[in-house]
């Protein structure tokens, strides 16, 4: 069952020139992990901003087309009653923390709903438990290393408890340990709360083992959409400069040199374990 | 930056930082107006020592010493100020008695900086955005004053990630005359505000995917409950300022001079 | 040449973000200092053009002490392109922020005239040359912002985590560049976790954790050492990964490069194929 849904989508940013996102048609299952992906500017940050309600309440501009986020009709919903099924975590870290406390951040989307609280503090104590930073909830975000204050970050977005979760390139910022780190807690999210993510990444080569689809844009329109290992192995991904993952990359040159090879591999421990039984032969 | 160091709250609790802000600003509320009751000496110098147990119970001795020697220079002036003016512009019947004058009038700001910085020093902006919060201050307010104290130490990095920056690009700040050094600053005022414009954004953007303004009826986290410390500072409020009232009508307060030998002028 | 000699750096804060580190890096040269955020990457190479001075031990520029020189004449042999290019963005147009640093260093109008055309040209950014530089994207500023560097031609060019936020398409630009610049003659530092990018240029490497330098040699080498990566919290490049778990075949282990990868594999199976 799709949870989100679009069909023929266009925005156009006020004052631009040609349209952000184009004619996008994307339709996103319940409980599934996706990468969205592509080059710089290709509209990948502008279309997640349409699935939270952000375009068209807080950057006017001209929506068109239809989009059908958890059942809701985007253009008719504030972002605040979006808030609740569609959360949003950016990309800088430092700039979406306001509060003074972790603990106090954590329970900012919930102050804004006027929830009771003792409902909250049960709430924010869930969220940083699913998050593993429960002993920072005393500190200040300024003294948090990034890796920790995008958690802090994830752990205010699930309080509210969204069924869809969205990531704008969340670890930029990070070194590949602590991106490795976001990215365990976020497929997590998936695995044990059936949360529907949709991941916004360059870095392909530590997230790609998680993803069940994988869409790339590319001038304000979807290019590819479908199962990670074909669309990963697929000649277009390559030509547009989408980082696709070295493992899969080997494979293609191997495959170039008539090797008969069987699936694709998305990570290196499965690259690792195809060419053990490859080289066993 | 040491001027931001100030700033940041230091984790230390006593007595006195639990205590809820609302009951610590009406006692200093009464420090300002029985200070402006007296402009005598002596009911000044004992305001000043009254304070003292306060400042030692909260553990905060060296910040507010440091806050005192801030004020010097305006306790200074007003002593100056008061004692040239009263010298030639005034009748005194005794020079005696305008130097003590000058001295209780530079007394009375010191006193009311002492108090003032007591409540700061005391009171963590969390505890104090709470505090307004609960006084039915709109949200919108309190919003901005924790957002600004939270993101005061990240501009003070900023600013000076920028600074080298541009000094990386043979950018001198110390050198030529004023106007000079003025003019030096803009390649660093301009990413800055760029900069914080750019923040506020992506702050708007981060406060409405998390439902801000989703209802009139915000609630909170913590809640400020008073206390039996709170009821004590309320009853040591309220007889402080009884008593000064009483003392400022009905009883007269010898001057310095009485204590002292007369002096040489 | 740079020469750092025992160096130890405490920050005002308390921390103690250096202990101890001795390295050289002779003309020409291309180093990846590398480590995990917060292994005092940034604070080694802030050293080399005196915006930080050591607590202990010293710093030499061409044999100059960075104690005895101010940052400004440093930073006409050393330039240093920070992370952020919004943080030295300011000018009206291209053209004014690429000539700043000329005008800071007194080169007269004539040469900053030429110069900033040449680096106009260098970054493929004459066509903006009298836009807004808050007008261009992200890549363009950081471009803009690499432009105004190399246009006083310093000997020895710092870039501090140049590829954050880049799309692979602008990081392959960005490492035939840099490639280039070490080409010409220059001394490239460049300072970054990426170790696919690393991998990809095979430089010296000068691996750092906690203030110390517990590395210092070939790419292929280091990445490829799991005590030092576990060491050093940093992930080997994936091709890395990959042949760390074929070491049953008798294939070697210090690989970090896909065509090379391809090569030992197809060598193998022929050879096993005989």
């Amino acid at each position: 069952m799709a949870i989100i849904e679009t069909n023929a989508l266009t925005y156009t940013y006020p004052g631009a020139t040609k349209p952000s996102i184009r004619d996008v048609s994307l339709s996103i299952e319940k409980g599934k992990f996706v990468i969205l992906t592509g080059p710089s500017g290709c509209g990948k940050t502008t279309l997640c901003r349409c699935f939270n309600g952000l375009i068209p309440h807080f950057y006017s501009g001209e929506l068109k087309g239809e989009l059908c986020v958890a059942g809701l009709n985007v253009g008719e919903h504030a972002i605040y009653e979006m808030a609740k099924q569609v959360g949003l975590v950016f990309q800088n870290p430092e700039n979406q923390l306001f509060a003074l406390s972790v603990e106090k951040d954590v329970a900012f989307g919930l102050e804004n709903l006027g929830m009771p609280r003792d409902q909250m503090k049960d709430r924010v104590n869930w969220a940083l438990q699913m998050t593993g930073i429960e002993e920072l909830r005393e500190r200040a975000p300024h003294e948090l290393s990034g890796g920790q204050q995008q958690r802090v970050a994830i752990a205010s977005v699930l309080a509210m408890q969204p069924e869809i979760m969205i990531f704008d390139e969340p670890t930029s910022f990070l070194d590949p340990l602590g991106a490795q780190k976001i990215f365990e807690v976020i497929n997590d999210l998936k695995r044990k709360l059936g949360v529907t993510i949709i991941l916004v990444e360059h870095r392909l080569d530590l997230a790609a083992r998680y993803a069940d689809q994988v869409v790339i844009m590319d001038a304000g329109k979807i290019v590819l959409d479908g199962e990670p290992r074909e669309i990963f192995n697929s000649e277009t991904a390559w030509l547009l400069g989408v980082g696709v993952p070295k493992a899969v990359r080997l494979w293609n040159l191997l495959q170039e040199n008539g090797l008969i090879l069987g699936e694709v591999p998305v990570s290196s421990e499965e690259a690792t374990r195809f060419l053990r039984e490859v080289l066993k032969r | 930056m040491s001027v931001f160091e100030g700033f940041r709250f230091r984790h230390v609790t006593s007595p006195i930082h639990r205590l809820d802000p609302r009951v610590k600003f009406l006692y200093v509320l009464a420090m300002f107006v029985v200070a402006l009751f007296f402009i005598e000496f002596l009911p000044l110098l004992v305001l000043f020592f009254l304070q003292i147990p306060f400042v030692l119970v909260a553990g905060v001795r060296r910040e507010w010493l440091r806050s005192l020697r801030g004020a010097v220079f305006l306790v200074t002036m007003i002593f100056v100020f008061n004692f040239v003016f009263g010298y030639f512009y005034r009748t005194y019947s005794s020079s005696a008695v305008l130097l003590e004058y000058s001295l209780a009038m530079a007394l009375r700001f010191l006193v009311l900086v002492e108090s003032f910085s007591i409540f700061f020093l005391t009171t963590s902006p969390d505890h104090l955005s709470l505090a307004l919060e609960q006084s039915h201050v709109p949200y919108e307010f309190t919003f901005a004053f924790t957002t600004a104290v939270r993101f005061v130490p990240v501009l003070a990095e900023e600013a000076q990630t920028i600074m080298d920056a541009q000094k990386a690009r043979g950018l001198e700040l110390e050198r030529g005359n004023f106007l000079k050094r003025v003019r030096n600053y803009i390649p660093i005022l301009i990413p800055l505000i760029v900069s914080a414009i750019r923040r506020s954004l992506e702050l708007a953007e981060a406060m409405e995917s998390r439902a801000w303004g989703a209802t009139d009826k915000r609630t909170n986290l913590y809640v400020l409950k008073m206390k039996k410390g709170d009821l004590i500072l309320i009853i040591l409020s309220i007889v402080l300022l009884a008593v000064a009232v009483y003392v400022h009508f009905f009883v007269t307060i010898p001057s310095l001079s009485t204590f002292l030998p007369p002096l040489p002028f | 040449m740079i020469e750092v000699k025992d160096v130890s750096f405490k920050y005002p804060t308390g921390v103690e973000a250096l202990k101890g580190v001795s390295l050289t890096v002779k003309d020409g040269e291309f180093v990846a200092v590398m480590g995990q955020n917060g292994a005092g990457k940034t604070t080694l190479v802030k050293q080399f053009n005196g915006l930080l001075k050591p607590t202990r031990g010293e710093v030499l520029v061409d044999s100059v002490s960075t104690r005895d020189v101010s940052v400004a004449k440093l930073a006409r042999k050393v330039g240093f392109v920070f992370q952020n290019p919004d943080h030295q963005l300011f000018s009206e147009t291209v053209e004014e922020e690429i000539a700043f640093a000329l005008r800071n260093f007194g080169f007269d109008e004539a040469t900053i005239e030429r110069r900033v055309t040449w680096a106009l040209n260098l970054l493929d950014l004459t066509e903006y040359r009298k836009t807004s530089p808050f007008m261009l994207s992200g890549g363009e500023r950081k471009r803009v912002a690499l432009a105004s560097v190399l246009a006083w031609d310093p000997s020895v060019v710092i870039l501090d985590e140049p590829t954050i936020g880049q799309d692979h398409r602008q990081k392959e630009n960005l490492r035939q560049f840099i490639v280039q610049l070490n080409g010409q003659g220059k001394t490239v530092v460049v300072v970054t976790h990426d170790v696919e990018f690393v991998a990809e240029c095979n430089p010296r490497v000068v691996l750092m954790t906690d203030g110390k330098v517990i590395a210092d040699g070939e790419a292929k080498r280091i990445l490829t050492d799991t005590t030092l990566a576990l060491r050093a919290s940093i992930v080997p490049p994936q091709i890395t990964q990959i042949f760390l778990g074929l070491g049953e075949f008798g294939l070697p282990t210090d690989v970090i490069d896909v065509s090379e990868a391809k090569r030992i594999l197809l060598d193998y199976l022929e050879g096993v194929n005989r």
